[in-house]
Order: structure tokens, then C-alpha cells, then sequence
């Protein structure tokens, strides 16, 4: 596109009385040569829009707006998808947190002047990548409760469903079970079991296509165009599939490891071998029973975690008991009951049936055979003393669970093992978990499974996102994910359902998922020059990009959550998004200016995340904190997406400082995209060589993590900054 | 032909899920809040459990989605007065209460240095005060002034003078707009139980007896205290604090049922407490820790604090020593198998959560709620139903996965029409 610039002052909110705004109109149109410049002093209001309005209808469409943060007003500034809008913050980057009129704070207001007509000239519009015939079918690895429930969930959208199950029947652990927990009120009797209802349903259902006996042979491609090989009865077929959801479920934690509680001995049994005898119809003599919550769970010897459902499980088995023996007794053993939200109702039906609940810590429960009959000794917290229940027919250990994903071997990502193996004293980024736990069998260079966050679960790590997740379109959910009940699994299935069909969309519209959904531009590769060096395809954090036997990149662009952080990596620079690249971004550090050394105005140039730091900057102005003129601020998609190659023009460009600003990393991280700010700091300790190479010190380089709420340490992270810088003195480069 | 687009009631971080998901599929949206800001109870909050990580932080991540995806609109300041039709063929009312502040304000600020009057700062539950012109808080999304008009002096028009974008309209009046949608999410969340009406532990006539939401007003930097934890009988830091878990949760003369969240609650503002300051010493009074999965690490992390004591037992009564200010618990230690007192210089109520809707409830009969007031109907089946802390207690994160799952519910209704 052929473009046509115009650039808009507003003067209003304090910019008129803080700026000479006569200075930024002439970088506009001296130094940038744009003929449609405009200064209104209520941009946003319905007049300043019309004369934008206007502008556009007369051809203009690049748009530069002098004003406020593109976090406010983002709605009267927008133009259509046709028009290429760039804000310029000059009111909360520079107007409300310096002094007003100052000299110093005008130069900074050309400074970010530049940067924004810079960008806006480099900028285009991102076409999106469209996939031929893109699939929407969702793939469900896994046909127990969670599996089917997210099947008859995506249909019920009408979407075609393909669902595999490893055992010849669908139902998995709850198809076992001979009654399920409550799901709805009163929540004071087992719901019956549901399962074959369900197979039923989906048996019908004409969009679902079940394989059972099968397993995934492997899963190549990436959203919209994966193709799944399902391997049934010795031959392979192969599905189209969109997006994908994982729910393979948990097993039951193995009771050969619970010795220390009893098992081995006759009697002694599991929450499951009593949903068997109560299918067969073997509970009938059994007059009195202790269940022995936390069997393995809880416990930093074997499960540290809670399994979510024994609770619920051990209560559900106390009430159906009595369907076979009405006057059988139940002793249950807990450290805390957790019967949370609704189903403090059921522990309190289940207490009124005369159930004793005997308080205890686990380990340190005796299970004792007693002339035929078991005894549980244990110690009761609320007596405060030593207690025996005796003549038992029956011990059930409440044995948890543990995700099918934990069961494999381990692979750390072998590349990243050697670079950390070889550099051991150089700081590296952490290497993921992954298992082989031959659930997907993913065809992807950073190995067949997803990676797994702690005790072996792909979970999400974000609160506020359960479904992001480290491989694009694939879910997770019920069991596998984290332990969980019932009624949980029912609504992770259909949390998972939308996620994978909202992925589908998103592809078919050339768009990004979360979080960049409704992205259309996407990483494009100038092959010519790529040296094979693998950084793009090592350090992706959703490993969207393959290698050929070469080593050659190729990008599965679906898979792309488009962070930038391939483009962070290239040395080659050869990685570029039509409205990101590292020209663009290394063009607007450039087009700051950075005095001569006696002019004694130092410049520090600062990269922040726009996810976090940039909205905590923007706080900053809102609260008019002030701090230091020599800041130039320049946002990034992540800092992942920070190339070295900025920091050493930077640098040998007289910047006296650089300082990045971004997410929290480590077990606690917040970067959305996962290692992004991680890796920017390890590229950060590797570029002191560089530096000395200039004879430059590397503490004129430094990193931040900060969040949001951070805003206010920004005045005072930047102070200590240019003290620091003011000690090392000017960088020497200045002027070459 | 069923109307395809889906209303969200509540803009809190279950709507604003719901909304997103929906919206992200490719569904037109309309979100409406009460609130003069999107982001609900967190907005409220300092840190999420486990991860102590800023609830603003996600907050921006959505309001990012939402200001870039065309297809939601959303109200704030408003309410639903009626629903009528049904499954793919609703007819709503909604009605948008005045702001006072037009559409124009470029939140400058300017207005508030000339306002005369204060009034409690409900955003921190009372503990300051705004002006009568306000921003709702820091974080404010939409960032847009708004006047309580109950508190503005008779005939006082000072704001209006200072306002250079005459973005003020002190006669504005509510409006009524008309939805046609395909299916209704109540994702209205929860209040905190009012600790008043366990008048045994004293909250409202004891000053230094406060709540779980208070303490977070107290710790956020940018609240009332700028964060400090303290009394606020003297301003002065607690030594020993008390925490009094299921108030007015577990409890067949208060709430029933268990409220899911306060365990954690209380655990994470453990954290806060020991970061404020080291020596304090804490006293945890309970009946069950219940800290589901994962939540279990961050419990056991806690609980090998040297200083944090857990007590098995239900706190009884608080009274209070008026020349000190200090407060003594009486419970039982079932632990001990004795009746404890415990006196400290400040009580945290771990109340819990009832639904926003008992308030006002849903105005449709194809909505059912149970016993508790919960909103429990199915929406995929009837087209209307609750998602999030609107429809069974529930931490953060299974909000926001109970609101995805709801957004496919939405559609399903939607899509379905009247099948």
C-alpha cells in the first residue's frame, strides 16, 4: 500500500501548557516531511475526531496521534482495518511526569515524536495467513467422563468430533464406578452413574466419530491442518483434525505403595475395588469400615498434593454402603475434610447418618489384622488421645490419583541440555519437562508430549488463564490437567470444548489465540539468509517451529502465538512481522537523538514489555510520578521478542544506558508467553561480551522484572539507574 | 432464525471471560455491569493465591482483548430490569444509570481539585474517601470519571467550571436500551457475607474486628494505607493477629455451605501479614483446611511458618478491651480438648461469599437457583443460567474456566435456538 502519512497534536490534558508543541509540528514536517499535520486541543472530542475523519476520507491512511496512550480513547481512534493507526503517548510518557516547559522535556517529546513517525513509516498492514480448507474438527484424545463430556460439548456447537479411546469400551475411570457423587441439589445422594447414558449419546450423535482400542501415532501439523494418525487393531488411520483436547485422565495412585497403611493385608482395599464390589454385589457383609483418607496424598514422601476428589469419594461410599448393609458403620480417618462449596451439604448428610469422622495425621495410622478382622489405631487429635476401632470387615485406603501425563520417560529438551551442559557457569534459560507418556505423540522438535508444569501435569500455570497453554490448539482437561472431582471434570470438558473451538476460528480467520487473539500478522522467514543455527526453533516457547534434517526452520505459522520471540533470537535477523520487525524497532532507536557528550544530557533507552510494563508506565503518568528526562521508552510484544542487535547499536550509538523492563520470571513467572522474559535476560548476560569488545562496562545494561502494580518503584528503578550510569560517566562512544 | 448473540450480566472476571471466549469465537457480545468499571471483586483484590501474583495484571490482558475484538459491547453503570421471550429469542431491557460524566471526559483530573465534598470510598470498603467526583479507582477501565450525586451540595456546579472538555452533564438521566439476544449469562458473582450479622464476633462495634476483603484493601500498595497492615483503631501494626475461618460459612444459622475460597484466602494473607511485618505472630482458628490439589503446596508453604499457629475449633465470641483496643477469642482447641482465650491486637473475619443475584435477583422464570440462591439453571437448555461465583462459591480460576465453559453453553443456546 502506497502511503498517504498525516500526524495529529492534541494540546489538551496538560500536553499545550508542558510542550512547545511548535517544535514536534516541525520534526513532523522538517525532519519527516509530512504535509498533514494537524494540532487540536481536544483531539478525542467529536470535532478532533472529524478532522482525523476527514483526513482519511481525503486518502490519508497512516495515521500518527500525538496525544494519549493507545490504552485510552482506543475506541474514537479507530479507523476501519484499513487505516494504520500509531498513538504517541505524550501525555502520559512525557507531559504528566515532567516539568512542564523544560527543555529537557520537549527534546523527549521529539524524541518519542520520531519514534512514532519512524514506526508509522514502517510499519504495514499484516495480511493475515490463511490456511487452505482449514479444519474444524476437534480431536479428543481420552474417552472417559472428561473426553465424552467435551465431545457431546463441541458437537452440542455443531462441530465434528473424532474421539479416541485406548480401552474398547468408552467410559474410563467413571465407567467403573458404581454410583457417581452428587451433581445437584439436595447434594445428600450418589448420582447414578451416567456413563452409559453418555456412550449412548454420543453413539447417535452423527458428528462424533469414535475410535476405540486406538491410540495417537503421532500428531504433526498445527491447528486447523493437524493430521492425527490413530493406530486401531494393527492399522493406522489418519484424521484432519482443528485443535485438540487432551483428557486422558488420572490413575489411581498405586496401592502396592501404601504398605505402611495396610495393604497387602486381606481386606485391605482401594476406593476402586469397592465401586467393583459393589457392581458385583460384594458389600453385603461388610458391617463396619474405616476409609483412611490421604492414603499417598498429602504426603511429601509420595503425593505433596491434595487428590482433590477422596474426600467426596470416601463420602459417596459411606452413604452407598448402607443400600447393601443399612446398619453398617463407617470410621473415616482425615487430616481436613474438604467438602468445598455445595458439597459441605453432603458431608453433613453423610455426618447425620452416624458416620464417625475421627480427626489424624495419616502417616502414623496402624492398620492391624484382628483374629480375622482388621483394627485401625490411630491418634484423635480432638480426644487428644490414642484410639483402637476394631472388628473392621473392611480397611479402604482413599489412594488419590496421579495424572496419566507423569507416566514416562523424561526428556529435558536435548539441545538446551547440551548448550547448558557446555556453558555451565553462563546463565540459561530452564529447559523444559517433558514426558513420554505416548498420549499425543507430537511430531514437534521440542518433543512428542506437552510440557508438563509440576508433579507431571500439563496445567496452565496463569489464575486468570487455565486454558493457556504451551502447545497451541491442544487443551487440556479433567484429570490429566490437575486432580480434580466430578463435577470439576464435567466443566473443565466444556471449558476445554470452546477453547479448542475458538482455536478453529481463530485459524480459519488468519487470526492469533490468546493472547494476541485477533492477531493477524505472523512471523515471516527470508530463508536466503539463515545460517541454521537453531535459536528459532530451540527457543520458541510453544514450539511452533520444526527443523528439517538441515536444521532449516520451518514454521508451523498455526502454531504461532506471535510474540516475536524467534525474532528475538535470529543473530541473522532474517525473522520479520509486517507491523514488527527489527529494522522497525532498531529504526526508532535510531531516530533518537543522543547529544554530544558536553552537553551533559546522558539518554537511556528503555525497552518494555507492553503486556505489563508499558500499562505500569502509563500508571505512572496517570499518577504524574516523575522521573528522570533521559529516558526513551520503546514497547515491545515481549521481551522475548528482544534482538541483541539493538543493544549493541544502542550502545555503540552513545546510549548511556539500556534497561529492560519486564515480567516476573522463574517458578512464579508472568510472561504470557511463557520464557520470553527469561530468555531476554539471558541474551542480556551474554551481550557483556559485546560490550567489552566496545570498552563499555555491562552494568549500562541492566534488567527489571516488574508487574503492573509496580508503577510507582518506576520513578525510583530509573533514579538508581542514573546514578549508577552517572558513576560509570558518559559512554565514550558518543560522537564516533 | 434464533438471534446468535449473547448477553453477559456482570463484568467482573467471569463475565468478562464468558464475554472474551465468546466473543473470540466469533459471537456478538453485549456485557453489561453494575459497576461504573469493568473488573469486578479482583479489581478489589492485592494478590490471587497460590501464585501472589496482581489481579490488574490479568485484568489488562482482558481489557486488551476486549479493546481490540469489535464485536463486544459493553455497559457499565447498568442493570437488567426484564427478560422476556426465550432460548434464541430473548427481548431484554437494560437500563444505563447517568455517570454524570459524559463520554468525552479524558479522566485529566481536573475536576477533582475543584470538588468541595468527600464521601466514603466504597472501592475500599469504606476504609477513605473520594470526592463526590471520583475516578472508581487507579486501574479504572473505562478510565471515565463518575459523580455521586448524592453527595453533591445543592446547586454546586464547581466541576462543571473546571471541566475544559465540557464533559460533564449533571442533568444527565438514565436510559433504556433494548437487547434482542440468543442467550443470557448471570455471571454476577458474590458479596462478602456482612459480618455484621454474626454479632457475636463483633464486627461493626469492635474497630480492629475486620473482614477478608478489608485486609485487601490494606495490603494493596495503592489502597487507603498504601499498603501497610494496620489497626485502624490507632493506625498502628497488629503484633498478633487472629484469622477466624468459616464466618458465617458452614453454619446452618448463616450460610450453609462451604464458601471454597477463605482457606486460601486466609493463607495468602498470611503471606501479606509476614512480609508487613516479620515478628507478627498469627493464630489461624478452623474447622478444615481446605486447600484442594495443587492449593495443598501452598498450604503446607504456610504452615512451616515458625510464627503461624493453627487452631482446630470455632471461635465461640470476640470481646474487646476499649483501652487497648486488643481483642480476645474465645474457642474451644479441639486440639487441646480445652476452652482457649486468646487475646490479639486484630481479628480477620474469613467471611465468606454470598451470590450478588439474592439481591436482585434474575427477572426470568426460565432461571432456577437452589437453595442457597445460587443461579443454577442449565443455559445450553433453557438459554439463561449462572456461571463463576454466580453459580456455586468458587476461587478465581475456576471462575474463569466455569466462564469458558459457559460461553459454550451460550453458543450452544444460541446456535440451538429454540430446539
Amino acid at each position: 500500500m502506497t502511503k498517504k502519512q498525516a500526524v495529529y497534536f492534541c494540546t489538551g490534558c496538560g500536553i499545550g501548557e508542558a510542550l512547545d508543541v511548535q517544535a514536534l509540528v516541525k520534526v513532523a514536517k522538517g525532519e519527516f516531511r509530512i504535509q498533514d499535520v494537524k494540532e487540536h486541543s481536544f483531539l478525542c472530542g467529536p470535532e478532533g475526531v472529524d478532522l482525523i475523519k476527514k483526513d482519511i476520507e481525503a486518502g490519508a491512511n497512516t495515521v500518527t496521534i500525538a496525544a494519549c496512550s493507545e490504552r485510552v480513547c482506543y475506541d474514537v481512534f479507530n479507523f476501519g482495518p484499513s487505516v494504520i493507526v500509531e498513538r504517541v503517548p505524550l501525555r502520559e510518557r512525557v507531559a504528566w511526569v515532567q516539568e512542564p516547559g523544560d527543555e529537557d522535556t520537549n527534546m523527549m517529546a521529539e524524541d518519542y515524536v520520531r519514534m512514532g513517525l519512524s514506526r508509522a513509516k514502517a510499519t504495514e498492514l499484516p495480511e493475515p495467513f490463511l490456511v487452505e480448507n482449514p479444519s474444524k474438527t476437534i480431536l479428543v484424545v481420552g474417552g472417559g467422563l472428561t473426553g465424552m463430556t467435551a465431545a457431546l460439548e463441541a458437537a452440542g456447537a455443531g462441530y465434528e468430533v473424532v474421539l479416541v479411546e485406548k480401552e474398547a469400551t468408552l467410559g474410563g475411570w467413571a465407567g467403573k464406578v458404581y454410583k457417581l457423587p452428587p451433581l445437584a441439589e439436595p447434594y445428600t445422594e450418589p448420582a447414578e452413574n451416567n456413563i452409559p447414558a453418555l456412550a449412548k449419546a454420543i453413539e447417535d450423535n452423527p458428528k462424533i466419530k469414535v475410535y476405540t482400542g486406538a491410540t495417537m501415532e503421532s500428531i504433526a501439523g498445527g491447528p486447523g491442518v493437524f493430521d492425527a494418525k490413530i493406530k486401531q487393531n494393527g492399522s493406522t488411520v489418519q484424521e484432519r483434525v482443528g485443535a485438540i483436547v487432551l483428557a486422558t485422565g488420572a490413575l489411581p495412585y498405586d496401592p502396592k505403595k501404601l504398605e505402611y497403611l495396610g495393604y497387602g493385608k486381606p481386606n485391605v482395599v482401594t476406593h476402586a475395588d469397592v465401586e467393583e464390589m459393589a457392581k458385583s454385589g460384594k458389600l453385603k457383609n461388610v458391617k463396619r469400615v474405616a476409609f483412611i483418607q490421604c492414603a499417598g496424598s498429602r504426603d511429601a514422601e509420595r503425593l505433596p498434593y491434595c487428590s482433590a476428589a477422596c474426600c467426596i469419594e470416601t463420602l459417596k461410599q459411606a452413604v452407598y454402603l448402607k443400600e447393601f448393609n443399612p446398619n453398617v458403620q463407617a470410621y473415616i480417618f482425615y487430616k481436613d475434610i474438604r467438602a468445598t462449596g455445595k458439597y459441605e451439604h453432603f458431608y453433613k448428610a453423610v455426618q447425620q447418618t452416624g458416620a464417625v469422622f475421627i480427626k489424624t495425621e495419616i502417616p502414623g495410622v496402624q492398620v492391624n489384622e484382628d483374629g480375622g478382622k482388621l483394627a485401625v489405631e490411630a491418634k484423635d487429635i480432638i480426644l487428644g488421645e490414642d484410639i483402637t476401632i476394631g472388628d473392621l470387615d473392611l480397611v479402604v485406603l482413599a489412594n488419590g490419583m496421579q495424572t496419566n501425563a507423569a507416566f514416562g520417560e523424561e526428556i529435558a529438551e536435548e539441545a538446551e541440555e547440551e548448550a547448558a551442559a557446555a556453558k555451565e557457569d553462563e546463565l540459561a534459560a530452564k529447559p523444559d519437562q517433558i514426558i513420554k507418556s505416548n498420549m499425543l505423540n507430537l511430531v514437534y522438535r521440542q518433543g512428542p508430549e506437552m510440557p508438563a508444569l509440576k508433579y507431571g501435569f500439563p496445567d496452565s500455570h496463569f489464575i486468570c488463564f487455565p486454558y493457556e497453554t504451551r502447545r497451541t490448539g491442544i487443551y487440556a482437561a479433567g484429570a490429566v490437567r490437575a486432580t480434580m472431582h466430578v463435577p470439576t471434570a464435567i466443566e473443565d470438558a466444556a471449558g476445554a470444548a470452546l477453547k479448542a473451538i475458538q482455536c478453529v476460528e481463530c485459524v480459519a480467520r488468519g487470526e492469533a489465540v490468546h493472547p494476541r487473539a485477533g492477531d493477524t500478522s505472523y512471523p515471516e522467514f527470508n530463508m536466503n539468509r539463515c545460517t541454521q543455527c537453531k535459536r528459532c526453533t530451540e527457543e520458541c516457547p510453544f514450539g511452533a517451529i520444526n527443523e528439517d534434517e538441515k536444521a532449516n526452520p520451518l514454521p508451523e505459522r498455526t502454531r504461532c502465538r506471535r510474540c516475536g520471540t524467534c525474532m528475538g533470537a535470529c543473530p541473522e535477523r532474517i525473522i520479520s512481522f509486517k507491523d514488527y520487525s527489527v529494522p522497525m524497532i532498531g529504526g526508532m532507536a535510531k531516530t533518537i537523538e543522543v547529544p554530544e557528550e558536553d552537553e551533559e544530557k546522558p539518554r537511556i533507552l528503555i525497552f518494555a514489555c507492553e503486556n505489563d510494563a508499558i500499562p505500569a508506565l502509563d500508571m505512572a503518568g496517570i499518577n504524574r510520578l516523575k522521573y528522570s528526562a533521559w529516558v526513551r521508552v520503546i514497547p515491545l510484544r515481549c521481551l522475548g521478542s528482544l534482538n541483541l542487535v539493538w543493544v549493541s547499536d544502542a550502545m555503540s550509538s552513545g546510549f548511556d544506558g539500556l534497561l529492560l523492563l519486564g515480567c516476573r520470571h522463574g517458578d512464579d513467572y508472568q510472561c504470557h508467553f511463557i520464557k520470553g522474559s527469561e530468555l531476554a535476560e539471558v541474551r542480556l548476560s551474554k551481550v557483556s561480551e559485546t560490550l567489552d569488545r566496545l570498552g563499555l562496562e555491562s552494568e549500562r545494561c541492566r534488567m527489571h522484572q516488574i508487574s503492573i502494580m509496580d508503577y510507582y518503584r518506576i520513578p525510583k528503578l530509573i533514579e538508581e539507574f542514573v546514578e549508577k550510569l552517572d558513576e560509570l560517566g558518559p559512554n565514550p562512544m558518543k560522537g564516533f | 432464525m434464533p438471534n446468535k448473540s449473547i448477553l453477559v450480566v456482570g463484568g467482573g472476571i467471569s463475565g468478562l471471560t464468558t464475554a472474551l471466549e465468546a466473543a473470540e469465537v466469533g459471537y456478538d457480545v453485549y456485557l453489561v455491569e453494575k459497576n461504573s468499571y469493568l473488573g469486578g471483586r479482583v479489581a478489589q483484590m492485592h494478590h490471587y493465591f497460590p501464585k501472589l501474583c496482581p489481579p490488574n495484571c490479568g485484568l489488562e490482558i482482558n481489557f486488551k482483548r476486549l479493546r481490540r475484538n469489535p464485536r463486544i459491547k459493553f455497559f457499565t453503570c447498568a442493570e437488567v430490569q426484564k427478560i422476556s421471550g426465550r432460548k434464541g429469542d430473548f427481548d431484554v431491557t437494560v437500563k444505563v444509570n447517568p455517570r454524570y460524566v459524559k463520554p468525552e471526559c479524558t479522566a485529566c483530573g481536573d475536576c477533582v481539585a475543584a470538588c468541595p465534598v468527600e464521601r466514603p470510598n466504597e472501592f475500599n470498603y469504606g476504609l477513605d474517601k473520594t470526592k463526590a467526583i471520583y475516578l472508581p479507582h487507579p486501574f479504572a477501565f473505562p478510565m471515565k470519571y463518575i459523580i455521586d450525586r448524592a453527595a453533591c451540595p445543592d446547586g454546586c456546579s464547581k466541576c462543571v467550571e473546571a471541566c475544559k472538555y465540557n464533559a460533564i452533564g449533571l442533568n444527565m438521566a438514565a436510559e433504556t436500551v433494548n437487547l434482542k439476544v440468543g442467550a443470557i449469562v448471570y455471571a454476577t458473582g458474590w458479596k462478602p457475607y456482612d459480618a455484621a450479622k454474626i454479632s457475636y464476633y463483633g464486627f461493626g462495634r469492635h474497630q480492629n474486628v475486620l473482614t477478608n476483603v478489608m485486609l485487601e484493601r490494606l495490603a494493596v500498595p495503592n489502597g487507603p494505607t498504601e499498603g501497610r497492615i494496620v489497626r485502624p483503631s490507632d493506625g498502628k501494626e497488629p503484633e498478633t493477629i487472629a484469622f477466624v475461618q468459616c464466618a458465617g460459612s458452614r453454619d446452618e444459622n448463616h450460610q450453609p455451605y462451604c464458601s471454597q475460597i477463605c482457606c486460601l484466602a486466609t493463607l495468602k494473607h498470611i503471606t501479606y501479614i509476614r512480609e508487613n511485618n516479620p515478628n507478627a505472630k498469627i493464630y489461624v482458628f478452623y474447622i478444615d483446611i481446605r486447600a484442594l490439589g495443587k492449593y495443598e503446596d501452598f498450604y503446607t508453604k504456610v504452615a512451616q511458618d515458625e510464627n503461624v499457629v493453627f487452631i482446630k475449633g470455632k471461635v465461640g465470641e470476640i470481646t474487646e478491651d476499649p483501652a487497648t483496643g486488643d481483642l480476645t477469642l474465645e474457642t474451644e482447641d479441639q486440639g487441646a480438648g480445652q476452652t482457649v482465650k486468646q487475646t490479639v491486637n486484630m481479628v480477620v473475619l474469613a467471611t465468606g461469599m454470598a451470590p450478588s443475584v439474592l439481591d436482585t435477583g434474575v427477572p426470568s422464570e426460565l432461571a432456577a437457583s437452589d437453595s442457597d440462591g445460587f443461579v443454577v439453571s442449565d443455559i445450553a437448555q433453557t438459554g439463561i443460567g449462572g456461571a463463576g461465583c454466580a453459580r456455586k462459591p468458587m476461587e478465581v480460576s475456576a471462575s474463569v474456566r466455569d466462564a469458558t465453559a459457559a460461553a459454550l453453553k451460550a453458543i450452544q443456546a444460541a446456535v440451538g435456538g429454540g430446539k
